[in-house]
């Protein structure tokens, strides 16, 4: 069973949860930049967490299915041929045709079993600057050949019978997209980051009061910010040290870069902030140009973030376990 | 005597799902073999909801499973505490030894000459200086594999280029201040570079992927162009 790519869209790759434990090594995580939007797409598509599905940037791809197919697109608003936050039975012979984002900037189509691709260091996520996992290590071009499970034909039938209220391909209900962007400027909870101390008073005032635009020159590894120019009281290097998934590091430019899923794991650039982690896939719903600010937060607060995120994500979940019936 | 233990200087959030246990904000190499020893026995614990310990320079951040439902500070803290209190494992049993060819030849080290006038020694001496110490992985990091070794000749600790190469090749050696890296990939940097290994730092197909670890004892084999063009990879 396959999926035959035939417009690639602006960036398109195989993502999953992504490949941990090799920080030690120097390996980034990964993975999907919207972990919460994956994982929704992955339940209405009637597959477990760890399977992989299509990250969409910005631009959607144009894909043909051989065979019937069950899938699921969540995560940004995009144009499309087919309804989001549902399960949609694609007829064998039909085309998937996504177009624009209209609202947030990354969607995740999901399959019934997943992108079959062979796993690399325990994850299926394409690791774009060491080329390697995913789909031979690189984002997807036209004429690409996906391959599926072999059973995915049988299981997309076996899944849609079991769904309740289904009708016309799809279901008469949805799930929640937990991820969208609100109006923006999008407001991000941040902690001060180590070195916040060191930058001088006006700099650490700018940091929470300035409206940060993306720029474009960002990516899956960090997100470039375009707003004021910050800079340290005090001179001379730092000691590099251990980062993370959004930490807020600010190079000599002033300009600071939000370390995203492709991130490096060390950097010797001074950390104003760390970025909530609940808030980290809103900001990767941000395309270049989107506007955002930040709010302090304690470390505290930030927990809060992240459990009731873990508790609307869980409240969705048991939502489409019901509609398949369990 | 050196000292056998050493206590956190600060315990600060990487987000908050990560902890950064530092001991040390400059470079000290009896401080990162400590944290080497630590990073050991905690990886060694399998807490089920550590995912990453990572061994950094000045100290060891530990980074938790999103389900995590607790204070990272806290948490990371204890832990530590409790590995120091328990015992580490001695210096000498952690991490391995690596042995790396280099081809010191002309056209693999677009800096010798640069680091040659720079520390007053001849290119030769250089070369030998490099080839004849002992390293030790004090952080891997900035990209897979990319490995920080400490253990550099003082007479050769010279400043970063003031313009980074767009591209360093793959498998360069390069030195700066007091370190040593071999570049795992083709990617920008600022480091002298003065020779190049045929190995494969790091590949993500391999078992395990990467050449270094935290912590490995590392030595420079120079080799000829020759044996660089005919070495198995």
């Amino acid at each position: 069973m396959s999926l035959q790519v035939l417009r690639p869209g602006i960036l398109m790759t195989v993502q999953d949860r992504g490949r941990h434990g090799h920080q030690h090594v120097g390996l980034c995580p990964g993975g999907a930049m919207d972990p919460v939007a994956l994982a929704l797409a992955n339940a209405l598509a009637g597959n477990t967490a760890d399977e992989a599905a299509l990250e969409i940037t910005v631009l959607g791809p144009e894909l043909a299915c051989p065979r019937d197919m069950l899938v699921a697109l969540c995560g940004a608003e995009f144009e499309a041929n087919i309804p989001r936050n549902r399960p949609v039975l694609i007829e064998a012979g039909k085309r998937i045709a996504i177009g624009r984002a209209t609202r947030g900037a990354r969607a995740y189509l999901a399959v019934a079993g997943g992108i079959a691709v062979e796993p690399v260091l325990g994850s299926r996520s394409t690791y774009l600057p060491g080329r390697f996992g995913g789909f031979q290590g690189r984002a997807l071009r036209r004429g690409d050949i996906l391959p599926l499970q072999e059973e995915a034909e049988m299981l997309s039938r076996e899944r849609f019978a079991s769904l309740k209220q289904a009708r016309n391909g799809t279901v008469r209900w949805s799930a929640p997209p937990l991820t969208l962007p609100d109006r923006e400027p999008v407001l991000l909870h941040a902690i001060e980051g180590q070195h916040y101390a060191g930058f001088d008073s006006l700099s650490q005032r700018a940091f929470f009061d300035a409206v940060w635009r993306v720029a474009p020159e960002s990516n899956r590894m960090g997100f470039r910010l375009l707003g004021a120019a910050l800079a340290r009281a005090e001179s001379g290097e730092i000691l590099s040290g251990p980062t993370c998934l959004g930490s807020v590091q600010v190079p000599a430019n002033g300009a600071p870069i939000a370390l995203m899923a492709d991130h490096q794991t060390t950097g010797g650039y001074p950390r104003i902030a760390e970025i909530a982690s609940a808030d980290v896939p809103r900001l990767a719903q941000l395309a270049p140009g989107g506007r955002l600010h930040f709010a302090r937060c304690s470390l505290d607060m930030a927990a809060e973030l992240r459990k009731d995120t873990n508790a609307r994500l869980e409240a969705a979940l048991r939502g489409i376990a019901w509609g398949y019936g369990h | 005597m050196a000292r056998s233990t050493f206590r956190p200087t600060a315990v600060i959030p990487l987000g908050d799902l990560a902890a950064y246990v530092e001991f040390a904000r400059t470079l000290d190499l009896e401080i990162n073999a400590f944290v080497q020893r630590l990073a050991v026995a905690v990886r060694g614990r399998k807490e089920p909801g550590i995912r990453d310990v990572v061994p950094a320079l000045g100290g060891l951040a530990l980074h938790f499973e999103p389900h995590f439902d607790g204070d990272p500070l806290q948490a990371a803290s204890a832990l530590v505490d409790r590995c120091i209190k328990d015992g580490l494992p001695p210096n000498a049993k952690v991490g391995g030894t690596v042995e790396v060819p280099v081809c010191y030849e002309q056209s693999f080290a677009p800096d010798l000459d640069d680091v040659a006038r720079k520390t007053g020694l001849a290119a030769e001496e250089v070369v030998r200086r490099h080839a004849a110490g002992e390293y030790r992985v004090l952080m891997i990091g900035f990209a897979p594999g990319h490995a920080y070794m400490g253990g550099l000749d003082a007479k050769l600790a010279v400043p970063r280029r003031a313009t980074p190469r767009p591209v360093v090749v793959h498998g360069s050696v390069a030195i700066a201040n007091e370190q040593t890296v071999v570049y795992p990939y083709a990617i920008s940097g600022g480091w002298n570079v003065i020779g190049r290994t045929p190995l494969t730092v790091f590949d993500a197909m391999r078992s395990p992927p990467s050449l270094f670890g935290p912590g490995d004892r590392v030595h420079f084999r120079p080799i000829t162009p020759s044996e660089f063009a005919t070495f198995p990879k």
